[in-house]
């Protein structure tokens, strides 16, 4: 695991050497995130190297189509695209088991496409059809599925990390086996939620790994604009153990949270890692990619230097698993079926504004519409008429 | 002595968008008052999620100007700690749905400081940020959120509709002595109308404005609502229905004299509002009109709400969820008529 290290509570904070310790710009973790693993796979057998690579592509395509879909009126509301941590989603979510658990952020297209979900419900579900995987009423933030046992896209900054813990609480009271993956972004962890949930997990050894995904900004600021401490020092004072990873690399992500994953499983409590990693579109659909909080040039840089598929296919071809026909064949596959995908959201229809009054508790009255007062006819506008 | 000849000056006026007319009422009460400081998320560097607080950081610099970490429990907290010592913060919500967080300090302490200390210490803070419904935002960010806060007493709230009640509620709000929660309509940012240049434009917290004036039935609303009201007021006029539009403005305190005057002068009213019709706005003021006004009404009064559901992503679901302007003019025309009156209106 080059890229990674880990401290626990008792260990002494060691300044690991690769690791550059100043937040004091937006370099934060540029040089973790150059150091390769060699031309390797780092251990990872090679159809798993190919399963991330499609994965990674399906996630690129995917998004490009969403932001091509947004420009053209399909997709409305808040949009926040993946595009540069496709190594995060692969490699987090990729390295779990079924039937373990992932809850995210609003940024969480990919990490539900990693869980399995189906691309043609998740693209519906952006753009607001009943074939979505909320059935078109949670957009593009919150995502949904409990097959896949994806717990969302929440709009809310932090506010999955305490319901992550909750899910991590129910499974060690029933004595599974499972995992509950949290997703978040560095700038949640400024918020209360955020403290008071870890140290919940770590009183009670609750089996959630917290994976951060530093992406250096949430929004506009900086990380180091808003924090004293690095992102990976911040689980330490719950005695978490924490860990640091390049996203960009999606094999040494892959090969940590298989290991976190096990250890969990078997009863090592929670986990924290942070992800260094990359965004390369802007914050959300209205937000320039850069501008006042981070030059075109920097943005620039780092995509040509950063791209987790790139430094994939590199691997790849290096270690011999794959060829560029090869690789050119599997990104005419992803294509196609990320064209499906958009057909299938586009002739899915609408709700039916008939079912408005649907979900919002377990039962409805018998019009099918819930009166504020439990009568059914209940007099008054109460609401709207559907 | 003679007195010296009156010059009449006409008041300097410009034509602004209300979030201009926000950013001319933030410049004005920092320089006139050094307490006063701006802090929230992304306010400085990046002006501001919907470009509010532009220049202010170029101007007053960050002493004054502040970006926070995304903490609304600890920003809110720590304003309401600066106000306790005496200065003005000016705390933006980057959107109010994100206040939540943020509800016990301004609940458990902005409003009751004064009252539990007996009266010795005041808390003269500003929350303000966008409220309400935009466009296709889903459940999680697009929650109208007047009665969390206008419940509480020692807080006031206001939600202005205009260019020139933005500039006047907000200073107002600012000198005021109490805490107080400033509701920009998220999608009133860009409409334009004249403001006041005028240091002094005020706005008094606690004044109702008729918007415009009828005789036949009283559309009561604030904030963007107010804009819905006009509209349907036009639609009626074709038909010959002379509909005055009472602007509540401040909601806490309520102005229930300009409401009840309205009432008994058209003897019918609605209630137009962007929240949940269950304990919302319009519930307050239906029970100011029944206890006050009761034998002036020649109608039930109905209230006009988004649908009784958190807020649904799909375009269509949206629309049928938000008060439209459609279901505004059918409200109208069943206090006119009366008939149906107590019905299901969903036929
Ligand atoms: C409580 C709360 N405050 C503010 C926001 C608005 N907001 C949405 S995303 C975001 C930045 C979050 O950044 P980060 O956690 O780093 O995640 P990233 O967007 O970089 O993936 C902000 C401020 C919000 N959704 N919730
Ligand atoms: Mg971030």
């Amino acid at each position: 695991m080059a890229n990674s290290h880990t401290r626990a509570k008792t260990q002494e904070k060691v300044e690991a050497e690769s690791e550059p310790r100043s937040t004091a710009s937006s370099d934060y973790g540029k040089g973790a995130l150059r150091q390769g693993g060699g031309d390797s796979l780092n251990g990872v057998d090679p159809e798993v190297a190919v399963r991330l690579m499609r994965q990674m592509l399906l996630f690129r395509r995917f998004e490009e189509r969403a932001e091509e879909a947004y420009a053209i009126g399909k997709i409305g509301g808040f949009c926040h695209l993946h595009i540069g941590q496709e190594g995060s989603a692969a490699g987090t979510v990729g390295a779990l088991h079924q039937d373990d658990y992932v809850i995210g952020t609003y940024r969480e297209h990919t990490q539900a496409l990693a869980k399995g979900m189906s691309p043609n419900a998740v693209m519906a579900e952006l753009y607001g059809r009943v074939g979505g995987c909320s059935r078109g009423r949670g957009g593009s933030m919150h995502l949904f599925d409990a097959e896949k046992y994806f717990l969302g896209g929440a709009g809310i900054v932090a506010g999955q990390v305490p319901t992550a813990t909750g899910v991590g609480f129910a499974i060690r009271y029933r004595g599974e086996k499972r995992v509950v993956l949290c997703l978040l972004g560095e700038a949640a962890l400024n918020q209360g939620a955020f403290h008071e949930a870890l140290n919940f997990a770590a009183i009670w050894k609750l089996p959630v790994i917290y994976a951060v995904e530093n992406n250096v900004y949430g929004m506009g600021t900086a990380f180091y604009r808003v924090s004293r401490t690095h992102v990976d020092d911040r689980a330490l004072a719950y005695g978490i153990p924490c860990h640091v990873v390049n996203g960009q690399d999606v094999l040494s992500t892959y090969t940590l949270f298989r290991r976190l994953a096990d250890e969990v499983r078997h009863g090592s409590g929670p986990h924290y890692v942070e992800i260094r990693t990359y965004r390369f579109k802007g914050h959300s659909m209205s937000d320039p990619v850069s501008g006042t909080y981070r030059s075109k040039e920097e943005v620039e840089q780092r995509t040509e230097e950063e791209d987790p598929i790139r430094i994939l296919k590199e691997r790849c071809f290096a270690a011999g698993v794959m060829d560029q026909e090869e690789l050119e064949g599997m990104d005419a596959e992803v294509r196609k079926q990320i064209d499906g995908a958009a057909q299938f959201a586009d002739s899915s229809p609408a709700p039916d504004p008939v079912n408005l009054y649907d979900y919002v508790y377990a039962q409805t009255s018998q019009h099918g519409r819930l009166f504020l007062d439990g009568r059914d006819d209940a007099p008054g506008d109460g609401g709207a008429e559907a | 002595m003679t007195p010296p000849a009156t010059v009449v000056q006409r008041p300097r006026v410009a034509e602004l968008t209300y979030r201009e007319a926000l950013n001319q009422a933030l410049q004005e009460e920092m320089k006139r008052d050094e307490s006063v400081f701006l802090m929230g998320e992304e306010v400085a560097q990046y002006h501001g999620a919907y470009k509010v607080s532009k220049g202010l950081l170029e101007h007053f610099g960050n002493r004054r100007v502040l970006d926070t970490p995304i903490s609304e429990l600890g920003f809110s907290g720590l304003g309401v700690g600066a106000a306790l010592a005496g200065l003005r913060p000016v705390i933006e919500f980057m959107t109010f749905n994100f206040s939540f967080l943020a509800l016990d300090q301004v609940i458990n302490t902005a409003a009751k400081w004064r009252y539990m200390s007996g009266g010795q210490f005041k808390v003269p803070i500003v929350f303000r940020g966008p409220n309400g419904a935009a466009l296709q935002l889903a459940a999680q960010h697009s929650h109208a959120c007047e009665t969390y806060y206008f419940h509480a007493p020692g807080i006031k709230v206001v939600a202005p509709a205009t260019p020139a009640d933005a500039k006047g509620l907000l200073k107002a709000a600012i000198r005021d002595d109490d805490p107080v929660i400033v509701l920009e309509g998220e999608l009133l940012y860009n409409i334009r109308g004249t403001v006041p240049e005028d240091g002094e434009h005020i706005v008094p917290l606690g004044k109702a404005d008729v918007k415009r004036t009828g005789t036949d039935l009283s559309i009561v609303a604030h904030g963007r609502s107010v804009h819905l009201a006009l509209q349907a007021a036009g639609e009626l006029e074709q038909e010959g229905v002379d509909t005055e539009v009472v602007d509540l403005r401040s909601l806490r305190p309520l102005d229930a004299e300009t409401v009840l005057a309205s009432v008994r002068k058209t003897n019918r009213a609605i209630c137009v509002e962007e929240g949940w019709p269950f304990g919302g706005v319009g519930g307050q003021v239906v029970s100011i009109i029944q206890e006050e006004a009761f034998d002036w009404l020649d109608a039930p009064v109905f209230r006009v709400t988004q649908a009784d559901v958190p807020m649904p992503y799909a375009k269509n679901l949206e629309q049928t969820a938000k008060p439209s302007l459609e279901r505004v003019v059918r409200a109208c025309h069943r206090v006119l008529y009366g008939d149906g009156a107590w019905g299901d209106d969903t036929q």
